[in-house]
């Protein structure tokens, strides 16, 4: 990830295929994690870390949404509503059984990879522009179905309250308990997904998403892939459903809506598709944009607009960057911040020679 | 089970094929966009909603007559598909469908909130020099905002299919479509007839702004109303001007014969629900429509 190497000079497929390239790569993921896991906490405030936490939670279903868009390539603009299938799951579990977290968490995810499965049904005959309106359709039925019955909703508001999970007895109050909680599920979304891609699963979904018809041609049952694809997925979403129901305290449709499922899809267009750093930059960039907007309009607002538009300045100019963002990463830079990332390692690779 | 009434049903009836025909214009927009250039506009309603500001904000501010801020938001919509398709979906070309898919939700983002930014939150109206007395035919009372809506539609659709089939610059529009290569090949000035689309999108986005906006006012809540365009396109056919037509009734009907009857039941809610439930039945059995071109793939 933060080496340099100097050329390729890999001569089996397992060197080609193993997870550190190098020996180095191990002591720079050792120390990303010391500075991670043992410093970032220590040292923020309360409120930093909450925002650290809401980037760890995009991390985990931006990760997932990229096995489905950028190694599959299948479109879902159905993930938000996944995402509410793991919450609900989660919370009916924990009013009525008093789940633990080890239960709620793989059970939200399961459930959430079933219906993620029916969802990908489809996605055999259609593909393209509609699977995206066949996944919108989803997105809008889960929806309607969450907030139209009482069983799952819990009631008329459509909103269960959950505790903080309890670890050893003991249950986790600040936020830096639960980073340390959430970053346990990051790591292992990151380790998953990096050997899934690297496994005969992973190979079949690369190979669908360059040309699905020559795919069945070599003999890969693009069907079963497909649905191998959105229900993975849609598992990674159903598990970041109820690590931000945990988050919040509370399961409530609004979190989970269309424009939900639009964020993460802007996380791994601007990331980069098909790359494992790229969901995180994605997640890191999505997640940070409105609270730099309003940072940066609580401060410095006032020189551009009067106290009563500001209120209704915040809102807007997310929406605008957010959009503008989408269409520029797409224009200019396809491969996004990944590429990015990689043009600058290039560069220093064989810095301060220019060849 | 309330006892069957013929006259409460023939009210749905007539109210679904109103609405139904105004759905139709706003999915016309759609379907141009489709059927020239390949490309998919998810900001179709956003478009609806800022011509509706347009022409909300004209009349209101600058005091301007009915049909001239009509014209006013027809211009700018003009104006605004010529400048989107040079910025936007031009440098798109050839990539696959999730980018274009993606530049579109960006587009709709940025403009719902560019409308908002520059035109205030609040809920406009657009007055139509109509009466309000509602036309009485039996039992059914039709406003006529909603006969000029469904009127304004009908000619549309009627011009749109004539010119598709007749004119010069409608059949060299489906050749575009049909294969950019071989189009280009022929003579066929490609990126021309691409701004030609979105340009003809903004003006029937205009139309639709300007019926919608009188009937539900405006205000960002108005981009709703392009949520309701999938299930009609994938009804009729993304690719047919008829499909839009039938497929716009279908679901007008359909959503209203949900509301009248499935509503007491279930708690409300229907009328969003049952277009798209009956789209996924669609996408299942017939993927193209009931007028779409079948698109057969090769390797």
């Amino acid at each position: 990830m933060f080496h340099r190497e100097s050329g390729v000079f890999k001569t089996s497929y397992a060197a080609e295929m193993a997870l550190y390239p190098l020996p180095i790569a191990k002591w720079a993921v050792a120390a990303f994690a010391g500075l991670f896991i043992v410093i970032a906490p220590l040292t923020l405030g309360e409120y930093y870390i909450s925002i650290l936490n809401l980037i760890l939670i995009a991390c985990v279903g931006a990760l997932g949404l990229n096995i489905l868009v950028g190694y599959t390539g299948q479109i879902s603009i159905g993930h938000g509503a996944f995402m509410s299938v793991g919450a609900y799951t989660a919370a009916n579990l924990v009013t009525h059984l008093h789940a633990p977290f080890w239960i709620t968490i793989p059970a939200g995810g399961i459930m959430a990879a079933l219906i993620g499965a029916v969802v990908g049904i489809p996605s055999l005959r259609i593909k393209g522009i509609y699977l995206a309106i066949a996944t919108l359709a989803a997105q809008l039925i889960i929806e309607w179905t969450i907030n139209h019955v009482p069983a799952i909703s819990g009631g008329v508001q459509a909103s269960i309250q959950v505790p903080r999970p309890s670890l050893f007895g003991m249950q986790l109050r600040t936020q830096a308990q639960l980073y340390l909680f959430l970053m346990f599920f990051v790591v292992l979304a990151i380790v998953g997904t990096a050997n899934l891609i690297r496994s005969r699963i992973g190979r079949a979904f690369i190979a669908i998403r360059d040309q699905d018809i020559a795919a069945e041609i070599i003999g890969i049952n693009i069907f079963r892939y497909k649905l191998w694809a959105f229900a993975i997925s849609s598992f990674y979403a159903g598990v970041t459903g109820v690590l931000y129901t945990y988050y919040l305290g509370i399961a409530n449709y609004e979190q989970f809506q269309l424009t939900v499922s639009i964020d993460y899809l802007a996380m791994v267009i601007i990331g980069g598709l098909g790359s494992i750093l790229g969901s995180i930059f994605g997640a890191v960039f999505v997640t940070l944009l409105p609270i730099l907007t309003r940072w940066f309009l609580e401060d410095y607002g006032w020189l551009f607009f009067s106290q009563g538009d500001l209120l209704n300045a915040i809102p807007n100019l997310r929406l605008i960057l957010f959009g503008g963002l989408i269409i520029f990463f797409l224009v200019v830079e396809p491969e996004g911040l990944n590429r990015l990332w990689r043009n600058i390692r290039n560069y220093f690779r064989v810095w301060p020679f220019s060849y | 089970m309330p006892e069957f009434e013929w006259q409460f049903t023939l009210v749905l009836l007539t109210n679904g094929i109103m609405i139904g025909l105004m759905y139709a214009l706003i999915a016309l927009g759609f379907v141009l966009i489709y059927k020239a250039t390949d490309a998919i506009n998810f900001a179709q309603g956003e478009f609806v909603m800022f011509a509706g500001f347009l022409a909300a904000v004209a009349a209101e501010i600058a005091g301007m007559p009915f049909w001239l801020s009509s014209l006013l938001a027809i211009g700018g919509m003009v104006a605004l598909g010529f400048g989107l398709e040079r910025v936007v979906l031009r440098p798109l070309i050839g990539r696959p469908v999730i980018a274009v898919v993606m530049a579109t939700i960006g587009l709709a983002a940025v403009l719902r909130g560019t409308a908002v930014m520059a035109f205030g939150a609040g809920t406009r109206a657009i007055v139509m020099p109509v009466s309000d007395e509602p036309f009485e035919l039996g039992p059914v009372m039709l406003p006529p905002v909603q006969l000029v809506g469904a009127g304004v539609s009908l000619v549309f659709l009627a011009l749109f299919t004539w010119f598709f089939l007749k004119s010069r610059i409608g059949i060299a529009m489906r050749a575009v479509a049909d294969s950019q290569q071989v189009a280009m090949a022929m003579g066929i000035n490609v990126r021309r007839y691409f701004a030609l689309a979105w340009a003809m999108a903004g003006i029937v986005s205009a139309l639709g702004g300007v019926v919608w906006g009188t009937m539900l006012g405006v205000d960002n809540q108005l981009a709703l109303v392009g949520l309701k365009v999938f299930p009609v396109v994938i009804l009729g056919g993304l690719d047919s001007i008829m499909g839009a037509v039938i497929g716009g009734l279908i679901v007008g009907v359909v959503e209203n014969f949900a509301a009248g009857y499935l509503d007491p039941y279930v708690g409300g809610g229907t009328k969003d629900f049952a277009p798209y439930v009956l789209m996924i039945l669609v996408l299942m059995i017939r993927p193209e429509g009931m007028f779409g071109r079948r698109r057969i793939e090769r390797v």
